[in-house]
Parts: C-alpha cells; structure tokens; sequence
C-alpha cells in the first residue's frame, strides 16, 4: 500500500488496551482519509445524539495520504469527533510535525476510545505503544508537558497535548502540538480532556512511499514552484504571515470591530501584519513539508506583556484585537501566548470575550461580576480573562462555555457572533455575502477555513466577484467546500490552494496512491464527505433553522465603510444552496443526492 | 568547476522538506530517519541548523577506514561510500566531527551530493540550502555579512 501506512490505531481508554487494525482501503478510497475517513468511522461509530463530552464519543486523529510526504503543505492531521463547542460534526486541522511521525511510526490514525480512570500519556515508539499513568503532568501547561515529555522520551519524540483549559473541559479547548499549532476549533481539546488523556507522544522510524514515485516527485516539484512564484504563496504570507490580512480586511470594511457592531477598526494599522513584522517578528516557522512558513515566531521584548511564542495569526490578532476593540499589539500577543500555553481556541475565546464586553456595555454584566471593568480596548482585563478561562477561576469559568451560552445567560443571545454556537472567524459577512452563505451552511459551526469565500469575494482568487451582489455565490460555495473537503482529508494545507486547485491536488493524490483520482472523483469525494457531515448534524438534531446567522448581519445595516447600508441577504442565497447541493427545501439531502454519492 | 552545498541557516524555515526529499531519493521512501540531511531545531532559541556532511577537503572519514572504501568523486568533491568495500566498522562515523555519517542496513551512508544536483537544493524554498561554485559561495557569505552590518549602520545613523 502506498501513501497510507495501511493500521489504525484503536486505544480503549476504560480498559487500557491498544489494538491495531488494517486500514479500510475501500473507505479511504471513497472518503481519502484524513477529514473525510475519520468522519466516516465517527459517522458510523458515534450516536450522534451523545453529549459530546461522555465516553461515548470518540476522539480521531487523523492524518491524509499526502501527510509525510513531499507534497507542497503535506504535513497536516485533523481531529475529528463530536465537537465540545457546538454539539456538530467537529474536524480540526492543525500542522506541525505530530501527523508525519504517526505515519512514522506506522499508523494513518489514532481512535480514542471510552474514558481513563485516571489521567494518562500515550507513547508510540514505532509499534510499541504504552498507555502511561499522566501523573504530574496533569495540570501543566502544554509548553511545560512537551518539554518534560521530551525530557523523559527523547527530544524527537512528537506531541501531542492539552493544557489546563482542555483539562477543565473548557468548551473551546484546543490540541496543541509542536507547543504552538493548534487544533484550534470546536473544543477537540475537551474531548481530548474528557478522555483523560493528557498528551500523545510519538516517534517514528518508517517512512511514506508513492506508488509512482518520478510522476509523484514531479508533481509535487510543479506544484512547489507555483507556490513559490504566487503573490500570496510566494510574497505576503512568507513576509508578513497571515496578518498581511488586517490592512485589506479593513479597508473593504469588513473587519469586524467590537463584536461586530463596526466593520472598520481605527487603530488596525496598530495590529496589522506590517506592524507585527516590524515590531515583534523573530522569524518565520514552516510545518513540515511547508514551503510557505507563515508561522510567526514572536518576541514581546519589553513592557508588562513582554514574552517569547508563536502567533498572533490574521484570526487571531483580529479576535484578541479589533473584535476587542483593543489596539495594544503587546496585550494581544500576550492573550495569544497565554491561550498556547493554556490550550484555548483563540478565536472563540477573542469573541466570547467580546460578547462579555458588549454586554457589559449594555450594563447587563457588571465590574463586580467580572472582577474588573471589561469595556472594549481593556487589554489588561483581556490577559487576566485569557488566565481566568484557561483554569476555569471566577468569572472565567462563565466564559469557558462560550459566546453563545454567555449571551444567553446574561439574557441577550442575539449578541452571540456566530452560528451554531461557534464563533466567527474575522470577516463581517455584511462586507461579502458569500461568507455569509459560508458561516450559515459550514458543518462544524461558524468557519472561514470551510469555503474561504473570501478569496473571490474579496482578494479575486481565483476570479473576482463582487462581495455585495449574490450572483454565483451558493455555486461558488459549493465548489469550495467540495474542493476543501477533499483538500483537507488529502493532508494538505488549505493554503496551498491560493496557488494550486484540484488538477494539482489530483495529480498529487493518484501519483501517490495509486488510486485513479481525477478531478472529478476528488471533488465528488469532498461532496461526499460534506454530505456525510450534513447527514450526521441532521441526526444530531440539527435542521435547517441552525443555518442562519445573528439578527445583527440580517437585519442591523452596516453603520459605516465600503458596506454601509448592507446586510447579508441570507433568504436569497440559501434556498439555492439547498437546490444546488441536491438538497430539499429543509436542507436534507434527498434520496437521490445520496444515492449518486454511495452514501 | 567545483561546487558546494551552501547553508544559510538563518533563511530556514525549519519545514523539513530537505529531510523527506533525501530520503526519498536515496530510499525510495519519505523517511527523515534515513535522510543523510538532518534538521537540528531549537524552537526556543528560533535557531534552526541543517546538518549535512560538509564534504572536508582534509576529510577524517577517508584515512581512518580500513578497507579503503570511502573516496572522492573527482567530479563533485563529494566524499563517497563504495558500498561493495564497506565493512560497516562505522569507523567514519566515529572520525566525523559533524556527525553526519549515517548508518542502516550494513553499510555507512552519507550524502553524495545526488551526484551534482542535490534533490534537497531543489526542494529548500527559502534558499536556505544551495548548490554554488565556490567562488560564489564566499562571495555571498561575505556580501550577507555587509547586508546585515548596512541594516546595523543605518539604525545607527537613523
């Protein structure tokens, strides 16, 4: 077998066992691996109707058939299970170097199963693998948990963790690896929590091969070099990371600022990825197999906040920044490294904290109940917070539920900036309709990465359309989910898609499987997979009436900027997405549509 | 005309790629663990070091085998492993001050400079790693060092 280690790996928590089984080749031929597979296996194995937080659920880690390989990006895995945050089909992908050495090592997946009695640490030495008492692991934080791992394994071993957040079962925890790339959406990292399983730490002595390697070799040249002469691949992620987003955002007015009650923030040039180059850049850090390297490795050097980590992200400086209204770069990297360290979702946690502030604005959350004042632009009351919710202390344990329960607790759930109880990412889809079309319909709740619409709506890859018109956006949408889905289970990264598309990824996939990939089967399987995410969330309990977005994007005009005026036309796109996708009017995939796809 | 590899360690990104194309190339597999080209990461420090053999003109590894079966490529420079004469006493190992002389299934191993046109050179998107004729090679290293002493003056004078 080729581009596949060909073993999953099963760990039955409750009992301490370990066991191996062959990877079904049929299965991962159908749904790729990666995303796609492991939501098959959840889809099969996993009531969906379980509160995401029993044993009952299970936790996948999952990486694709280009994961270990020379394929531009191909160093991804997902966590894929019952997402914490949202209750919804939750897949979570993340970098580093954790998903090449589990190929290593021989496995294409690692399946957590049930809850330990006690905290524990998985070590995978090539087969051997040893379920291990955490002991006083449990309660570190995950940069400490690597390095005493590494301290006890040996330094190449690759890992795994969560930090207190995940620990505390803290609804938008995270799975770190590398210390600093994350898993970062939809609370993997409290499944992970409420297995009790600390870390996994794993080394590798194998290796990947192609089933046809010169043909294989060439495409991935091809595609390396298409990456590197990209204005995007080549030039503003390299220099300026994913923050060179911040300017752009913002002048199309899209950049959601204060909970998403402006879409411009006047102090962005404060946080934008010019400014983070210029003032805190160390150097730039790649995942494995990544040509790209739009890591930041940063260093606050003086100040209160001072300190040394990765980030922050465009996602990431937006949420700890304009969505705070908070202008002090040094603040939000301090947020940003405490939420690394403490194994927080930054976005979530940057618009749950949001929430909290408007809300206090509107007097329904007082200073006595926080502990401190919590206007907009407090930086220092948004550092203490980040602590608060990580180790769930006083009005910390409040936050660590999330926007969408904060906003209800405290009486207004309309404040809640997202959908299905996930928060946006940092785009105001009244500034570019598809997007909202986007948040709606995405399976794993409120989700740029899902179908990047802001790549045609606003950076005009790879056409330009117009962000306020709705022509064309449901097809597109489609296109890119279809094409994401498959990208993500391949073990790509979604970024290589600003300079390559599915004749690439395509190429990339049959050369090394072997399996007869074209176009066409490889988005037929990203249909496949995001239909089987849909048929999943549907026997969740989700209907149609989950697909919308807050009465804010529907119905409050955008007071200022290039989208003044607008709100997202949300009934004028929607019904055409069901119709297109094959869907009945409830958003239910008909007979027929599942049919086509073998489902 | 002689070439080296160069390394400018202070371009790389640390992604690796070098690791799975050398094994690939000389394996037939992805396999850092059997990549003559290896990443030495220190993310605390943000110092990121490929270690590869730096093909010594005065190479230790070549005296102290025994049955002769490391020698020089008079095209590339390269230090080579005659497979047939080695006995794998890893003595080379031993001599190499850099470390970089491998060993698996019976035999030394290292890098061969694929030979005149280095698969990890192709593949280093950052030009972290390059393949130069000699002359050039020094000339960039010198003209990297003026680079950062100008950037240095002009905070100076700014």
């Amino acid at each position: 077998m080729h581009a596949y280690a060909g073993k999953i790996l099963r760990v039955d928590l409750g009992r301490q066992h370990v066991h191996e089984e062959p990877l079904d080749t049929d299965a991962a031929q159908a749904f790729i691996g990666g995303r796609g597979l492991a939501t098959k296996m959840i889809y099969d194995e996993v009531n969906p109707k379980v509160d995401p937080l029993a044993g009952a659920n299970k936790l996948i880690l999952a990486t694709g058939p280009l994961t270990g390989t020379s394929a531009v990006c191909g160093g991804r895995f997902m966590a894929v299970t019952k997402g914490a945050l949202t209750g919804a089909i939750a897949c979570s992908n993340c970098g580093g170097n954790f998903g090449p050495e589990l190929k290593f090592a021989g496995y294409d997946m690692i399946v957590l199963e049930g809850v330990a009695k006690k905290p524990v640490v998985i070590v995978i030495d090539d087969d051997q693998v040893e379920i291990r008492p955490a002991g006083k692991l449990w309660g570190k934080n995950v940069h400490e948990t690597e390095d005493r791992l590494h301290e006890q394994l040996g330094g190449d071993f690759k890992c795994v963790s969560i930090g207190p957040a995940g620990e505390r079962l803290v609804r938008f925890a995270n799975i770190m690896n590398d210390k600093n790339r994350a898993a970062g959406r939809s609370g993997v990292g409290a499944v992970m929590g409420s297995k009790r399983v600390k870390a996994i730490a794993v080394r590798g002595s194998g290796g990947v091969t192609a089933a046809d390697p010169k043909a294989f070799r060439a495409a991935c040249l091809d595609s390396l070099e298409k990456l590197k002469a990209g204005e995007v691949t080549g030039g503003g992620l390299p220099k300026f990371g994913t923050a060179v987003l911040v300017n752009v955002i913002n002048e199309h007015g899209l950049f959601p600022t204060r909970n998403f009650q402006e879409g411009q923030f006047e102090a962005a040039e404060q946080i934008s990825g010019e400014t983070i180059a210029e003032k805190i850049l160390v150097r730039n850090r790649s995942c494995m197999a990544c040509p790209i390297g739009c890591g930041r490795v940063t260093a606050v050097k003086d100040g209160k906040y001072a300190g040394f980590g990765e980030g922050p992200e465009y996602e990431t400086i937006w949420a700890l920044g304009a969505d705070c209204g908070v202008s002090d770069l040094a603040a939000a990297t301090k947020a940003n490294y405490i939420c690394n360290e403490l194994g927080i979702d930054t976005i979530t946690a940057g618009g749950t904290i949001a929430c909290a502030m408007e809300l206090y604005e509107k007097g329904l959350i007082t200073a006595k109940q926080v502990g401190c004042k919590l206007n907009f632009g407090n930086g220092a009351a948004l550092v203490d917070l980040m602590t608060k919710i990580g180790y769930r202390r006083g009005f910390g344990d409040v936050l660590a539920e999330g926007g969408a329960r904060v906003a209800q607790k405290f009486g207004r759930p309309d404040l809640f900036m997202g959908v299905k109880k996930q928060e946006f990412a940092a785009y105001d889809a009244r500034g570019a309709f598809g997007m909202g079309l986007q948040y709606a319909t995405s399976n794993r709740g409120a989700c740029h990465v899902r179908g990047y619409m802001i790549a045609p709506e606003i950076l005009g890859n790879p056409v330009k359309m117009d962000p306020l018109t709705v022509k064309g956006k449901a097809e597109m949408n489609i296109a890119f989910q279809d094409t994401v889905a498959a990208l993500d289970s391949s073990g790509t990264c979604l970024f290589v898609t600003f300079s390559i598309g599915a004749p690439e990824l395509a190429t990339m996939l049959k050369t090394a499987t072997g399996f007869n990939y074209t176009v066409n089967k490889l988005l037929l399987a990203g249909e496949r997979i995001w239909n089987l995410e849909r048929l999943f969330n549907l026997r969740a309990g989700f209907t149609a009436k989950h697909d919308t977005l807050p009465k804010r994007l529907l119905q409050t005009p955008m007071p200022a900027g290039p989208a003044k005026g607008k709100t997202v036309p949300l009934n004028k796109m929607l019904p055409e997405y069901y119709r297109l996708r094959g869907w009945d009017p409830q958003g239910r995939p008909t007979k027929q549509k599942l049919a086509a796809l073998g489902l | 005309m002689v070439r080296v590899l160069a390394i400018d360690h202070e371009k790389c990104t640390s992604c690796r790629l070098c690791e799975l194309v050398c094994s690939e190339r000389h394996g037939g597999a992805y396999r850092p663990a059997r990549s003559h080209i290896r990443m030495a990461i220190y993310p605390e420090d943000a110092v990121y070091l490929p270690m590869v053999c730096m093909q010594c003109d005065d190479a230790p590894c070549i005296p102290v085998c025994p049955s002769g079966a490391l020698v020089r490529d008079t095209q590339t420079n390269a230090v080579l492993v005659v497979e047939e004469r080695c006995v794998g006493c890893r003595m080379c190992a031993l001599a190499c001050p850099f470390g970089a002389i491998n060993y698996w299934d019976n035999k030394a191993r290292k890098c061969d400079l694929c030979g005149g046109d280095p698969e990890c050179v192709r593949f280093c998107a950052p030009q972290a790693l390059r393949y130069e004729a000699v002359e050039r090679f020094s000339h960039s290293a010198r003209q990297a060092y003026a680079d950062r002493l100008r950037d240095s003056l002009k905070e100076v004078t700014a």
